[in-house]
């Protein structure tokens, strides 16, 4: 029930359509893996025919509503339309909006939906993206509601790792850091879950471990398995994919905690020594001062690349919730140019 | 101790012990207005001890929440001094204006006329959830 995708209007015509055609994305939880596989193939056919899919959304418009701050998600999501072919409009800032005057998401919502073909919403409030998806007569992606779900973010570390190895399983994959707090570390897991066949590492201070009904759906997967770790040079010889994330100030609220536990875990060249040459370093972004700088120059790192490869990933879903079809790409079944 | 029986209502049995208020709570009955009377940690067989609840007068009763507060309860139908239906409330799917969710950061602490929802996480541990933010119910 937390998770659910309300079919919305159906705007395509003609040729097979997806199941997410004109249906909200507020979590990937309800996409079935077939799916989420689908728009890594799609990312990934977008990415060698830029030219080709340039007019898919012709005369489509986002509406980009974005209640907070947000550089990278936003921009990523308008560059996607803008690529595909359509046009933006929208807002940044609650302060630029009639929330202002006190109008509910509904009313913003449902008439926003009026002019658009697809909102994409950010708002501070957890389960935001829900009412939105509720109120809206075209589809809804949740760009982030609070601390509670980020999907696209998930489809850009899934298409990352898919890029570095080829796969998106029999991996060993260590998380770190932020554990408790992380949406988008639990997002991931809970999704990799859904395609088994992964070791999971969690690494974190006591204060910051992964919660139990993280743990429990690992435990529900027949294939998955974790073990909890506090060091990271203990364990980061074993992992293909490191994960890290920022100590987030937003989620606490007690500054002593937060400045205590936020130079808990810090990547750099004496650590990336001890790893695997194959290792992807990933991270959601922005960083704080997990990262060193001087990582950035090492070909493990994959968080910029993995940037690029969340706005291929927003133009695969937002050509397939409008029905969109990509010239030259059949589902299931890729066709070479 | 004696209490004398409704003639036409509800029973409430297998209360746990001590908490028949909180069930009236929840039950949204008004003991201010209601014809009620409440056994509280009487002695059980079944449970050690026990709260039983007898309504008079009153026909409706909301099973969800019942079964989200009181599983082990067992309702008893009341016309005439006897009892002419018995009921066992199961852990309802959904809990539709019930609760409220606890969560600060949940949407349904600012969005004006939204319906608290939430639906069942885990039976086996009585789990509820936010349908909006997924935070767990508070009992």
């Amino acid at each position: 029930m937390s998770i659910r995708q309300k079919p919305t209007k159906n705007p395509a015509d003609g040729g097979r359509r997806s199941s997410l055609v004109g249906s909200s994305v507020v979590t990937l939880d309800s996409i079935p893996i077939s799916e989420i596989q689908s728009l890594l193939d799609k990312a990934q056919y977008i990415d060698s025919h830029r030219k080709k899919v340039a007019n898919t959304c012709n005369g489509r418009v986002l509406a980009t509503l974005f209640y907070e701050p947000s550089t990278r998600t936003r921009l990523s999501f308008e560059t996607a339309m803008l690529r595909l072919g359509g046009k933006v409009i929208g807002f940044a800032g609650a302060q630029l909006s009639s929330a202002t005057k006190g109008e509910t998401i509904h009313d913003t919502v449902k008439v926003v939906s009026q002019y658009a073909d697809l909102i994409a919403m950010r708002h501070p409030k957890e389960g935001a993206a829900l009412v939105a998806a509720h109120s809206s007569d075209v589809p809804v992606i949740n760009a982030g509601d609070g601390g509670h779900m980020h999907p696209t973010q998930t489809l850009a570390d899934l298409s990352t790792i898919q890029a570095r190895f080829g796969r998106v399983t029999d991996l060993t994959v260590g998380l770190c850091g932020d554990l408790t707090f992380g949406r988008t570390v639990h997002s991931l897991i809970t999704t990799l879950c859904r395609f088994g066949n992964v070791r999971f590492v969690l690494i974190s201070p006591d204060e910051l471990k992964t919660p139990q009904y993280v743990l429990d759906c690992i435990d529900r997967s027949p294939t998955c398995s974790y073990v909890e770790a506090k060091d990271l040079s203990a364990v980061i010889g074993d992992l293909d994919v490191l994960y890290m994330t920022r100590v987030q100030q937003e989620r606490f609220f007690n500054e002593d905690d937060y400045l205590r536990l936020r130079d808990t875990y810090i990547l750099d060249e004496g650590k990336m020594k001890l790893a695997k040459p194959t290792m992807a370093v990933l991270h959601p972004l922005p960083r704080v001062n997990e990262i060193a700088k001087e990582v950035d120059d090492d070909a493990r790192a994959a968080y910029f690349e993995q940037v690029r490869r969340g706005m291929l990933m927003r133009m695969a879903l937002e050509s397939s919730v409008l029905g969109d079809k990509l010239p030259g790409y059949e589902e299931n079944k890729e066709v070479l140019a | 101790m004696e209490v004398t029986s409704i003639t036409n209502g509800i029973i409430i049995d297998h209360v746990d012990a001590g908490t028949a208020l909180t069930v009236l709570h929840y039950l949204k009955v008004d003991p201010a207005t209601t014809k009620l009377a409440l056994i509280m940690n009487a002695t059980s067989h079944a449970l050690g001890d026990k709260d039983i609840i007898k309504l008079e007068d009153v026909e409706d009763l909301n099973l969800d929440a019942l079964g989200f507060i009181a599983p082990r309860a067992t309702v008893n139908i009341v016309r005439g001094g006897k009892i002419v239906e018995k009921a066992k409330p199961e852990l309802p799917q959904h809990l539709v204006g019930i609760i409220s969710c606890k969560n600060p950061r949940c949407v349904t602490t600012s969005e004006a006329g939204l319906e608290q929802r939430f639906h069942l996480a885990n039976a086996e541990r009585r789990e509820y959830r936010c349908d909006y933010c997924d935070e767990e119910a508070e009992r």
